[in-house]
C-alpha cells in the first residue's frame, strides 16, 4: 500500500483525440480547481499524445491548471490500451498526486481502470459529484448505481491516488480570471514499439444511426396537437438537435404525418427511452401504455386537463409550435456556451 | 481456441436492497438475471465456437444462487461452467473481484477472455481491464464485433464518434456490448442436462489457492459511505406560463438530469 | 406429494415465456389479422427444441417430459393461441402416436425430423360425416401387392399444407366397424394428396385448417401404423395425449388474458381513480384467477400422469373440459372488463376471447370429454 502522506494535489489526466482536447477534460480542470481551493493543493494536468504543445497547455491553464506535463512520442499519436497507461501510470508515480480525475469517455473508461489496477488503488467510475470530506480530508466521489436507483458516496481511505471518472456534461468548465506563470514539463515516455500490443487497421469516423424507436435515448414525440403534417418537421429539427428521433402516437400516423414503425403506443411500440418529450399528445390510455416507463417525460398541451400531465415529470401547458422552436433556440445557444 | 467469458448475475435493477452496515446489496430475494452485455459475451463466444471450433468456459464469482445464472448459461451452449463462490470474496470492490477472478483464471487455458463492458447493478466497467492488468493481456473493450485472423482476432472497437478495425494477438482480453447480438435462448435439452446435476463446478478460496488477504471486504481499496435511494417519482409539476418561459423551464429540466 | 416445479421445469418455463414474448407476441396480432401461418417461427421453435420437447434425444427429441411440453404450449398460448396449437397438434397428434405405435424403421423416417423440428406433423381423423361419431368415418385404403390405395377426404385438419408428415386414419375392412379402422403415415407430396378449401375461422386464424384429399393416394406398405384394424384405438389413444395439449393452450389463452386485464385495470382511470380500485374488478378478477390456478394443476397433474406412463385419460379430459370452459368465461370476461377498448382489435383480448372458443370443440367437444370421464368413473 502506498505511503498516504506523500501524496498531494489534484492531476487531471487530459484527453485528446487527433491533438483536439475533449470538453469532458476542461470540466473537470474546472472541477479540479474547486476541489483544490477548498483542499489547498494544487490543479495538475497531463496530456499525453504526439505534437502537443503550449498552445495545448495555455488551453488547460484557461480553466484552472498550475502545471501541466506533457509526453510527445510517434507511439502514443493513436489511444491504446497500454502505451497511456505506461506513460500515465510513471507519471502518477513520479508526481504523487492524491487524486486523479478522468473522463469517462470510452477512451478514460478503458483507461483509468487498466491504471487504476496497476497502482493497486481505488477507482471509483461515472461520478456524478466529488467534494471533499472536511474531517478526513477523503475525496468523496458520489455515483448512481443499481440502474440509477440508488446514488453511492464511495470512498478510497487508504489508498493512493484516489481515482475517479466522470462523465462527460457533470461538470461545467468556467474559466479562471488569474495571471499566473504557466509552468509546462515535457515527461519522457519511455515507450518502445513493444509497449504497443495492439494494431489499429482502420479508423472510421461516423455518427450510429438509430433505426429502431426503441433503441433511441432520445424520443420526440408527436401528437394530433401539433396540428398538421408541416409541423412535424419543427419535432424533427428539434429531435436533431438534441440528438434524438422523432415518433409519434397513433393519431398522427392515421394521418400519414408519419411512418407506421414510429408510432408508441398500444398498436405501436413500447418504449423507454431516458427522455419522451410528449408534443401535443392528450395521453390516451392506448398511448401512454407505450411510453409511461420513460426516465424523463416532458409534455407540453395546450390543454391544461390532458391526462399525459398525469404522468408527465415536468409539464407546460402551451402551444408546441411555439415552444418547441423556442427550445430549439435555447439548446442551440446552450451549446455554444458550453463549446466557448 | 479455449474461450473464458466472464459473467456476472445481478438482481432486477427495480428492486434494491442494501446491508446497512457493510453498504453491500443483499442478494437474496430479488429476482436475478445473467448481465446483459455478458450474455451477449456468451454469445459471441458461442457464435465463435460455431465458426471456428472453440471450447467455452464460463465462470462467475458469486453467492450460491448465482449458479442458476451459470446453469443458463450451460443450457444456452457453452462447455464448462465454474462458479467461483466463498465467503471469503464477499464485499468485494472491482479490483478484488477483478483479482479474485484473474486467480481462477490462471487455472485454465485460455486464448481469449470475454467479460460484458459493465454490469447494470454497479455499472463501474472496470473489471474487465482490470482482469486484463492482473494477468497482464492486452486488453480491447467495446467490442462489438470478433473474427479470428490467422492467430489474431480482428476486432471493431466502437467509439462515440465511430470505430476502429483493430488486430491483436492471442492470448487477449475483450469487452462486450450487448448491442453486439441477440443473444440465443437455451434449449430443452441442455436444461434438463444441467438441472438437478453437479454439472456447475464450485471453486473455493483453497481451489484457486489465492491468500485471503488479497480478497474481500478489507482488501478493496474502494468502500461505500453512504447509501441513497431515488427518491420516488412524484407526479411533476405542469407550469402554465408563457412560450419562452416554457421552453427555459424545460432546458433547465434536462440540464438537471444531465441529458444536455 | 411434490407441488414444486423442478428446477429444469422452472428453466424450460423462462425460456417459454421469453421466446413468446421476443418471438411469438410481436406478430401474433398480425397473423390473426392476416390469417396468416407463423412460418418464420417455425424454424426458431425448431432451434430450441419446442417442436420435440418429451422424445428422446436418440429420436431427434429433448428428452423432457410430458409436464414440460404442456408448459410451453401453455406458455406459447399466452400471447398466441395459434402458435400454441401448432406445437400441440405437431407433436401430441402426429409426433406423439409414430412414438408409441411406430416401427424402428418409421421413427428413423418420421419421428427424427419430427421431433428435430425439421417436418411438421399434422393428424386427419375427421370428416365432413365424421365428427364426434368418428368411426363413421369413409375414407377406405385398399391393400394392393404392394401399397394401399387411399382414397376420402378429410376436413378441419390443423397444419394442413405446411406439415410434411400426416397421420391418417381410413377404413381398411368397412365390414368390421370400429376394428376395422388403420392408421397410416403420408407424406405431402405423395401423388394424389392435396390440400383442399382452407377455412376462414372465428378464431385461431393464423392456424391452418384445411382439407385433404385423397385420389388414389399409393402409400407403401411399411407406411401401415401399427396392426391393421387398430387404427381407431390408435386414434382414441392420441386424441387422449393431444386433450393435454389443448387444455394447456386453453389455459395458456386464459392466463394471457388476465395478464392483459391485470394491467389495462391499473392504467385505466373512470371517476377519478384506477378502475382496478373498484371492488366489482378486484371479485372478477379474484374469480377468474381462481378458475385458471385450478385449472393449471388440473393440466400439470394429467401431464404427470401421461409422464409416469400411468392411467390419464380421465385426468386428460378433466383437464380438457374444464380449461376450455374457463378459458371461454374468462376471457369473455376480460373483454367486459376492458369495456369498449376491448371490443376493438386494438387490444389482444378480442382474439383472446375467439380463440378460446375452439378449445370446448376440437379434439373431442366438451360433451365427449363428459362421456370419457363418466365412463371411467361409472365403470
Amino acid at each position: 500500500m502506498q505511503n498516504k502522506e506523500e501524496y498531494k494535489n489534484i492531476l487531471v489526466y487530459i484527453e485528446q483525440r487527433d491533438g483536439i482536447i475533449q470538453n469532458v477534460s476542461l470540466e473537470l480542470i474546472s472541477k479540479a480547481k474547486d476541489l483544490a481551493i477548498k483542499s489547498n493543493q494544487k490543479v495538475f494536468v497531463y496530456i499525453p499524445g504526439y505534437k502537443i504543445d503550449e498552445i495545448h497547455a495555455k488551453e488547460c491553464f484557461k480553466y484552472g491548471a498550475d502545471k501541466c506535463f506533457i509526453s510527445n512520442d510517434l507511439l502514443l499519436k493513436d489511444y491504446a490500451t497500454e502505451t497511456y497507461t505506461k506513460v500515465t501510470t510513471s507519471l502518477i508515480n513520479k508526481i504523487k498526486p492524491e487524486s486523479v480525475l478522468i473522463g469517462a469517455t470510452t477512451i478514460g473508461r478503458d483507461l483509468a481502470p487498466r491504471i487504476s489496477a496497476r497502482l493497486y488503488t481505488g477507482l471509483t467510475a461515472d461520478c456524478t459529484s466529488l467534494d471533499i470530506d472536511e474531517e478526513t480530508g477523503n475525496l468523496l466521489m458520489t455515483r448512481p448505481a443499481f440502474g440509477g436507483n440508488i446514488l453511492a458516496t464511495i470512498i478510497c481511505p487508504n489508498h493512493r491516488p484516489q481515482m475517479s471518472t466522470v462523465r462527460p456534461g457533470v461538470m461545467t468548465k468556467t474559466i479562471v480570471n488569474e495571471t499566473k506563470t504557466i509552468k509546462i514539463e515535457y515527461v519522457n515516455s519511455s515507450l518502445t514499439k513493444d509497449d504497443l500490443n495492439i494494431e489499429i487497421i482502420e479508423t472510421v469516423k461516423e455518427k450510429t444511426q438509430k433505426k429502431n424507436i426503441e433503441d433511441a435515448n432520445i424520443l420526440v414525440s408527436g401528437g394530433r396537437g401539433i396540428g398538421k403534417k408541416e409541423n412535424v418537421e419543427t419535432l424533427k429539427n428539434f429531435a436533431d438537435e438534441i440528438g434524438g428521433m422523432l415518433s409519434g402516437s397513433r393519431a398522427i400516423v392515421d394521418c400519414g404525418w408519419i411512418e407506421p414503425n414510429h408510432q408508441v403506443g398500444q398498436t405501436g411500440k413500447t418504449v423507454r427511452p431516458e427522455v419522451y418529450f410528449a408534443c401535443g399528445i392528450s395521453g390516451a390510455i392506448q398511448h401512454i401504455a407505450g411510453m409511461e416507463e420513460s426516465e424523463l417525460i416532458i409534455a407540453i398541451n395546450k390543454n391544461p386537463e390532458a391526462p399525459i400531465f398525469d404522468v408527465a415529470d415536468l409539464g407546460i401547458v402551451g402551444d408546441v409550435n411555439q415552444i418547441i422552436p423556442l427550445l430549439s433556440q435555447e439548446l442551440k445557444s446552450h451549446k455554444l456556451k458550453k463549446e466557448a | 481456441m479455449n474461450i473464458i467469458v466472464c459473467i456476472k448475475q445481478v438482481p432486477d435493477t427495480t428492486e434494491v436492497r442494501i446491508d446497512s452496515k457493510t453498504g453491500t446489496l443483499i442478494r437474496e430475494g430479488i429476482p436475478s438475471i445473467i448481465n446483459p452485455d455478458d450474455k451477449a459475451g456468451i454469445e459471441a463466444a458461442i457464435q465463435l465456437k460455431e465458426k471456428y471450433n472453440a471450447n467455452i468456459t464460463v465462470i462467475s464469482m458469486g453467492p450460491p444462487q448465482a449458479e442458476i445464472a451459470l446453469k443458463e448459461a450451460y443450457a444456452m451452449g457453452v462447455d464448462r461452467v465454474i462458479l467461483l463462490t466463498d465467503r471469503a470474496f464477499a464485499g468485494s470492490d472491482t479490483w478484488a473481484t477483478s483479482l479474485t477472478l484473474s486467480y481462477a483464471i490462471k487455472k485454465l487455458d485460455y486464448d481469449l477472455i470475454i467479460c460484458g463492458r459493465q454490469a447494470i447493478d454497479g455499472d463501474t466497467a472496470q473489471v474487465g481491464p482490470q482482469i486484463a492488468e492482473h494477468l497482464m493481456l492486452p486488453q480491447v473493450s467495446y467490442v462489438s464485433k470478433i473474427e479470428k485472423e490467422d492467430d489474431k482476432l480482428k476486432l471493431k472497437k466502437v467509439f462515440e464518434d465511430g470505430y476502429q478495425i483493430i488486430k491483436v494477438k492471442t492470448p487477449c482480453l475483450i469487452t462486450a456490448l450487448k448491442e453486439m447480438n441477440n443473444p440465443r435462448y437455451m434449449t430443452v435439452n441442455r436444461i434438463f442436462n444441467v438441472s438437478n446435476t453437479k454439472i456447475v463446478e464450485n471453486w473455493s478460496i483453497n481451489d484457486i489457492a489465492m491468500d485471503a488477504q488479497l480478497t474481500g471486504l478489507k482488501a478493496s481499496p474502494t468502500q461505500v459511505k453512504k447509501i441513497q435511494t431515488k427518491t420516488a417519482k412524484s407526479s411533476g409539476k405542469v407550469h402554465q406560463v408563457e412560450p419562452k418561459e416554457g421552453a427555459k423551464l424545460i432546458l433547465e429540466k434536462l440540464q438537471e438530469k444531465f441529458v444536455i | 406429494m411434490n407441488f414444486e416445479l423442478s428446477e429444469a421445469h422452472k428453466l424450460s418455463q423462462q425460456m417459454f415465456r421469453d421466446f413468446a414474448l421476443n418471438e411469438v407476441k410481436p406478430i401474433a396480432g398480425l397473423i390473426d389479422e392476416e390469417e396468416r401461418f407463423p412460418v418464420e417461427n417455425i424454424p426458431k421453435m425448431a432451434k430450441y427444441g419446442i417442436l420435440g420437447i418429451p422424445f428422446p434425444v436418440e429420436l431427434g427429441g429433448q428428452g423432457a417430459d410430458n409436464l414440460c411440453y404442456a408448459m410451453a404450449v401453455e406458455e406459447l398460448s399466452r400471447v398466441c393461441g395459434t402458435t400454441g396449437v401448432i406445437v400441440s397438434a405437431h407433436t401430441s397428434l402426429c409426433a406423439a402416436p409414430i412414438y408409441e405405435f411406430g416401427t424402428p424403421a418409421q421413427k428413423e423416417k418420421y419421428l427424427i425430423p419430427l421431433a428435430k423440428g425439421e417436418k411438421l406433423g399434422a393428424f386427419g381423423l375427421t370428416e365432413p360425416n365424421a365428427g364426434t361419431d368418428a368411426a363413421a368415418q369413409q375414407t377406405v385404403a385398399v391393400k394392393k401387392d404392394n401399397h394401399y390405395l387411399i382414397n376420402g377426404s378429410k376436413i378441419f385438419i390443423t397444419n394442413a399444407g405446411y406439415a410434411d408428415i400426416y397421420v391418417i386414419m381410413a377404413m381398411t375392412d368397412k365390414s368390421a366397424g370400429t376394428r376395422g379402422i388403420s392408421a397410416f403415415i403420408l407424406e405431402k407430396d405423395m401423388p394424389g394428396f392435396s390440400i383442399g378449401k382452407k377455412e376462414l375461422k372465428l378464431g385461431i386464424r393464423g392456424s391452418a385448417t384445411c382439407e385433404l384429399i385423397f385420389e388414389n393416394v399409393k402409400v407403401p406398405l411399411d407406411n401401415l401404423l401399427g396392426q391393421e384394424g387398430k387404427g381407431f384405438k390408435i386414434a382414441m389413444q392420441t386424441l387422449d395425449g393431444g386433450r393435454i395439449g389443448i387444455a394447456a393452450q386453453a389455459l395458456g389463452i386464459s392466463q394471457g388474458a388476465i395478464d392483459e386485464t391485470i394491467q389495462y385495470v391499473k392504467e385505466r382511470r373512470q371517476f377519478g381513480k384506477p378502475i382496478s380500485a373498484f371492488q366489482n374488478t378486484q371479485f372478477q378478477l379474484a374469480d377468474m384467477q381462481t378458475k385458471v390456478d385450478a385449472a393449471r394443476w388440473l393440466v400439470y397433474h394429467a401431464a404427470f400422469l401421461k409422464g409416469q406412463k400411468k392411467a390419464y385419460s380421465k385426468e386428460a379430459a378433466q383437464a380438457k373440459l374444464f380449461a376450455s370452459e374457463v378459458a371461454m368465461e374468462v376471457t369473455t370476461k376480460a373483454v367486459q372488463l376492458f369495456g369498449g377498448y376491448g371490443y376493438t382489435r386494438e387490444y389482444p383480448v378480442e382474439r383472446m376471447m375467439r380463440d378460446a372458443k375452439i378449445t370446448e370443440i376440437y379434439e373431442g367437444t366438451s360433451e365427449v370429454q363428459k362421456m370419457v370421464i363418466a365412463a371411467n368413473i361409472l365403470k
